[in-house]
């Protein structure tokens, strides 16, 4: 099954990926082609199954206590960003 | 003998005897990696400096009479571990610059076990490949021949143990990432159960599918190293509180009475004749040390690789989300907006790999898509596991080669996807249904003047790594596939 440019630019978008234009071609391919393989999946038969989420069939989620765990290392951990002012996180103006 | 071709189990025995130290067998393995990694591009980060501190530790430990199975032991981690104030990349410029501010409770655990950490592995990046082509890095060259690929995605792991800079490492495994690259270099690759091994700290790729895993030279390494990798985690919600049994006491379980079962599946017209002559005569070893052999079908299981890269792709569209250039990893120069921001962090950040499977995710998960591709794939992965169950209602374990082909050269599968995705056929099923598997070395095939070495495959019902481990000890007792070296690197 073909995807067309005007979906791959629609899926790159919501993807939030910039594809340079001298790659648009390669990308509109290589999906196409990768689209086409799983197409296969749609003639199994799968009769009444439930989609599984989780492979083992008796795991539950488990809960925990609420009560507070952690201990406040922001510091060490913002120390990866690109831009913190007073703790915060620095991007371009969101807001006009 | 020299240092670099004991296995864990002998190091760990020599270092309590104090034939050598920790210092000794440390400043060995670093010089070896010094020598012989650039040439294969196996690791990312060379800790030096922390070996040496970890290696002093652990003989002051060992010179008090203290210590435990794995203390002075050298190892390295893929670097999709994270580890406390060491760069972590997972192989892709997005995490370049990345220190990571803890540890990964694999990472946690083999060092309160008393490791040596040298180094942080190369790998595909972010986990995505089956050949170690995709790396930020560089690819990774297979020693037993450098034009050939080591596999993927653990490719960084494998040829390290492979050439034997290091004498185990970890790796991941979510389509077969840790079994193609053992298969492709000659080591025992295990991939537990899932839910065994703390995925904390373990950067994600597909949440319902990857698993960390050990590459060994033997299956008693693993063992050794699983025993101190497994157990409950409260940190990670998908853990499973169940014991960890006591794997080296268990190798010593006799073949006879195993009853094995021949995926039928995985002898089909993919597979490689050398290869599948291989393992038809591992399948006469383990009849000849009492295993009981027949035939099992899955018929579902052909329609693993595109299950596959429908749930993988979703999963991973969903974790890869975290790296939009705000908080830590790759921000773009003078974004203009937040859009701009988010879509050239990531499209700088990302390899087209990573960006294709985030787009197939994206796809697939859509309005209109969803029920189609995703919520159908997740069915038929239901179909996969019942037709696995229904095999471990006859046999103990089912068994195939790991691998359609050995080795295959480097840019010989990167023009069209879908060549390199049927790389992982018979690795994927175990994956999908959450089941663990080991592979194992069997043997040869020459292609071009080299001798290139074929894994054999073991997959057993949830929790039963033990069976799986103990089978391929006993495997490897009588058969030396596994101690062989490659040329160049005695």
């Amino acid at each position: 099954m073909s995807l067309t440019r005007a979906q791959v630019e629609g899926i790159a978008h919501l993807a939030r990926l910039e594809i340079v234009e001298a790659q648009m071609p390669v990308y509109v391919d290589s999906l196409s082609r990768i689209i086409d393989f799983v197409e296969q999946l749609s003639a199994a038969d799968t009769g009444d199954v439930a989609p599984m989420a989780h492979p083992l069939a008796d795991q539950v989620q488990r809960l925990r206590p609420d009560v507070v765990s952690e201990t406040d290392r922001h510091e060490k951990y913002q120390q990866n960003a690109a831009a913190v002012a007073a703790g915060l996180y620095l991007v371009p103006k969101v807001i006009e | 003998m020299s240092l670099h071709t004991l296995t864990v189990a002998e190091l760990a025995a020599g270092l309590r005897a104090r034939r050598f130290s920790s210092l000794d067998l440390t400043l060995h393995f670093l010089g070896r990696i010094e020598r012989m990694a650039p040439g294969l591009n196996a690791f990312v980060t060379v800790t030096a400096d922390r070996a040496l501190a970890d290696a002093r530790a652990a003989d002051e430990l060992l010179a008090k009479g203290g210590g435990g199975p794995l203390t002075g032991v050298p190892i390295a981690h893929k670097d999709i571990f994270c580890t406390d104030g060491i760069l972590t990349t997972c192989s892709s410029r997005m995490l370049s610059n990345f220190v990571a501010p803890y540890d990964a409770t694999v990472v946690e655990r083999w060092k309160a076990a008393g490791t040596v950490l040298l180094g942080k592995t190369n790998m595909d990046e972010f986990a995505m490949g089956s050949s170690n082509e995709t790396s930020w890095y560089g690819p990774v060259r297979n020693p037993w021949d450098p034009s050939r690929v080591p596999g993927g995605s653990s490719g960084g792991s494998a040829a390290a143990v492979a050439a034997r800079l290091v004498p185990a490492a970890s790796g991941t495994d979510t389509g077969g990432s840790i079994r193609q690259p053992a298969a492709l270099t000659n080591l025992t690759g295990l991939k537990p159960t899932y839910g065994r091994v703390s995925r904390y700290g373990m950067i994600a790729f597909a949440s319902s599918l990857d698993q960390a895993g050990v590459l060994t030279k033997t299956a008693e390494d693993a063992a050794l190293l699983l025993g101190e990798m497994a157990g409950f985690d409260p940190r990670d919600s998908t853990s499973v509180d169940a014991p960890v049994p006591d794997y080296v006491a268990e190798l010593s379980r006799p073949l006879a009475g195993l009853r094995v079962g021949v995926i039928r599946e995985f002898f089909d017209k993919g597979l490689e004749p050398g290869v599948g002559k291989l393992v038809r005569d591992a399948i006469e070893v383990l009849r000849a040390g009492g295993a009981t052999v027949r035939e099992v079908s899955l018929p579902a299981l052909p329609l693993s690789v595109p299950t596959y890269y429908v749930v993988a792709p979703a999963e991973c569209s969903s974790n890869l989300s975290r790296f939009d250039g705000v908080r830590f990893g790759h921000r773009c120069e003078a974004p203009r907006d937040l859009m701009d921001l988010y879509k050239r962090s990531r499209g700088e950040g990302f390899g087209d790999e990573v960006k294709r499977r985030i787009m197939t995710g994206t796809y697939v998960l859509s309005a209109g898509y969803y029920d189609a591709y995703y919520l159908k794939a997740q069915k038929v992965r239901q179909v996969i596991t019942a037709d696995f169950a229904r095999a471990f209602g006859e046999v103990d374990v089912v068994l195939g080669p790991t691998t359609p082909t050995p080795a295959f050269e480097l840019g010989a599968k990167t023009s069209d996807p879908i060549t390199m995705y049927l790389n992982d056929i018979y690795t994927i099923g175990a994956n999908l249904a959450g089941l663990p598997a080991i592979s194992v070395p069997c043997g040869f095939v020459s292609e071009a003047g080299r001798d290139l070495p074929v894994g054999l495959q073991l997959v057993g019902p949830h929790f039963s790594e033990s069976l799986l481990l103990s089978a391929s000890h006993q495997y490897q007792q009588r058969t030396d596939w596994h101690r062989r070296l490659p040329p160049g690197y005695e």
